[in-house]
């Protein structure tokens, strides 16, 4: 079994629709995990019914103890996250959950307590198993979440026997976007061809490098940037990185978005030509570099 | 004066577009506007201003380091530790930074003070200016997992007296809560997709969570439906600009131009939507 990673360092690139897309060209082969639990969103294209949830819950929070607590303030004074307010009262979106108030406070009057930061999911598509989850508002922990959606999909994809992980990561060059790389076989990035495309390519590139995951490079909407797409050309032939294909723009992914399929399911033709070109590519690229 | 922020929860919504065109539209205007790019992760708004940067330096988060003639092995750095970044074993505590916080627990609460702290850094703050915009700017190293402590870096060089425009990075974890926090006003660009309109949810719940104030851009406004625009009637944000997709403008991104300085119309649009953002601003304060 391979783990595939896509990533892009900057948003919007359609890693996803791209996701979708790849795994409706292998149906039953593989298990898909949406790694971007902020704002996840594989699970609206891909006809995806919901049997498993779960709590996630890795973070604490401290509460103080008013009857307790006599107001000495250290609490405040060692608080580095800004999240002890002046009535010694916590905010708990800027609580780290470090504990350190509450092991310090001469009185043991601060309690670190569990909080739910989000849930997870199974989820079934026409393509095999998805695993996602979605991160509560303005919580933390996403990497951890990740590490969770991603080995549940691991397990997933060795019990039943698949040939393929496929993770659509988030983007960033961050925690969760390491969390999402971790272990992967071979990442595909995503590009975009404008001059920010290539700036994040090269960030997420180092990324890569640094967790020595090997990367190969498919431009999407190459047609809306012919010039930086050939500087991103050139940029991979000179990073040695493989160029698995181009992808134009097209406004059937839009439209397929709208009907809430892949665009795979939505259109044929040359589109979808390129597109499973671009997986095929991916695929030899990531079987001969992993052996 | 006013801090702005700029966010989304889809990536690739146009937020650096937005901030970017916002500021240099206000530029013949007024004396007093900085751009702060909080996408520390994915930095890209100097790529558009060109700035001549003044300013650089490392910013890092405190890491404890152990002196081992006095540690006993005690463990009890390593049992305070949240964050599983200190393991103590016979002879030996080995920490592991990356996973560190920076919160000092550990140095504070060692009972031998076996444990001093140090800066590791984890990337670069810059400042300078593209004319008469002042810029700032985060830049996360490649590798590094916990980009909130830079954010609050650059957050540090916002002038007061200012309309400071914060580029913040897409989601709605962390890293946008420390850019977006203690902000006036949010403007959540996002577009009219099932996906844009899922994050833009997402989006619009953690400004009400931070109890800000947002209005909505709609970019490529013509790709999808308009699901986005009736959920934005419903949730009561106001709609303060569209933004319709054109070939020419996807041209100009790429090329890392701004829009507004090639044209006046543009430029006009942009001024009108800081009107409404600050209009909308005092509807919003009024009790």
């Amino acid at each position: 079994m391979k783990i595939l990673t896509v990533i892009s360092g900057k948003g919007g690139t359609g890693k996803t629709s791209l996701v979708a897309s790849f795994a409706s060209l292998v149906p039953d082969r593989l298990v898909l995990v949406d790694g971007d639990v902020d704002a996840a969103n594989l699970s609206l294209i891909t006809g995806a019914r919901e049997f498993e949830s779960h709590d996630f819950s890795a973070s604490k929070v401290a509460v103080v103890n008013p009857e307790t607590c006599n107001s000495c303030g250290l609490c405040l004074e060692l608080c580095r996250f800004q999240a002890v307010a002046g009535d010694f009262s916590i905010d708990p979106v800027a609580c780290e959950g470090c504990s350190f108030c509450a092991f310090a406070c001469p009185r043991e009057a601060i309690e670190m307590q569990e909080k739910v930061s989000g849930r997870w999911f199974v989820s079934r598509t026409p393509y095999g198993a998805l695993v996602h989850a979605r991160l509560g508002i303005a919580e933390e922990n996403s990497g951890k979440l990740v590490t969770i959606v991603r080995n549940k999909g691991q397990e997933l994809a060795k019990a039943s026997g698949k040939d393929y992980l496929l993770i659509d990561g988030p983007p960033g060059i961050g925690c969760p976007v390491i969390a999402a790389l971790s272990g992967a076989d071979a990442a595909l990035i995503i590009a975009e061809p404008t001059i920010p495309g290539l700036h994040d390519l090269e960030r997420i590139l180092s990324v890569c490098r640094h967790f020595g995951i090997t990367a190969a490079v498919c431009i999407n909407r190459y047609d809306l940037g012919p010039e930086q797409s050939k500087s991103i050309e050139a940029y991979c032939l000179k990073e040695g990185l493989v160029m698995v294909g181009k992808i134009p723009f097209d406004r059937a992914f839009v439209d397929s978005m709208v009907q809430g399929i892949a665009v795979t399911e939505y259109t044929g033709g040359a589109l979808l030509n390129r597109i499973s070109g671009v997986w095929d590519h991916f695929l030899n690229v990531a079987e001969q570099l992993s052996g | 004066m006013i801090n702005l922020a700029i966010a989304s929860g889809k990536g690739g919504t146009g937020k650096t577009t937005v901030a970017v065109n916002l500021a240099l539209a206000l530029i013949p205007d007024y004396d007093n506007v900085e751009l702060l790019d909080c996408d520390v992760e994915e930095p890209n708004a100097h790529l558009f201003l060109k700035p001549e940067f003044e300013l650089e330096k490392a910013v890092g988060i405190p890491v404890p380091a152990v002196d081992h003639d006095r540690c006993t092995f005690c463990g009890r750095c390593s049992e305070v530790c949240m964050f599983n970044a200190l393991a103590v074993l016979k002879d030996q505590v080995i920490i592991l930074e990356e996973l560190c916080h920076g919160c000092g627990s550990c140095a504070y609460l060692c009972p031998e003070k076996a444990i001093t702290e140090y800066n590791r850094p984890i990337g670069t703050i810059k400042s300078g200016s593209a004319g008469k915009l002042k810029f700032g700017g985060g830049y996360l190293n490649p590798g590094e997992a916990m980009s909130p402590p830079l954010i609050n870096a650059v957050k540090k060089m916002i002038q007061p007296d200012h309309i400071s425009i914060i580029d913040a990075p897409p989601g709605t974890s962390c890293p946008v809560v420390s850019a977006v926090s203690g902000c006036d006003y949010c403007l959540l660009v996002t577009e009219p997709t099932p996906f844009g309109l899922n994050d833009l949810d997402l989006a619009s719940q953690m400004v009400s969570k931070l109890g800000l104030p947002a209005g909505v851009v709609i970019n490529r406004s013509d790709l999808g439906d308009d699901r986005g625009e009736k959920y934005c009637r419903h949730a009561g944000l106001p709609v303060l600009q569209k933004i319709p997709f054109d070939k020419e403008l996807a041209g100009l991104y790429a090329r890392g131009e701004a829009v507004v300085s090639h044209n006046r119309e543009w430029r006009r649009r942009f001024k009108a939507l800081f009107s409404g953002i600050t209009g909308n601003k005092k509807e919003v304060s009024r009790p």
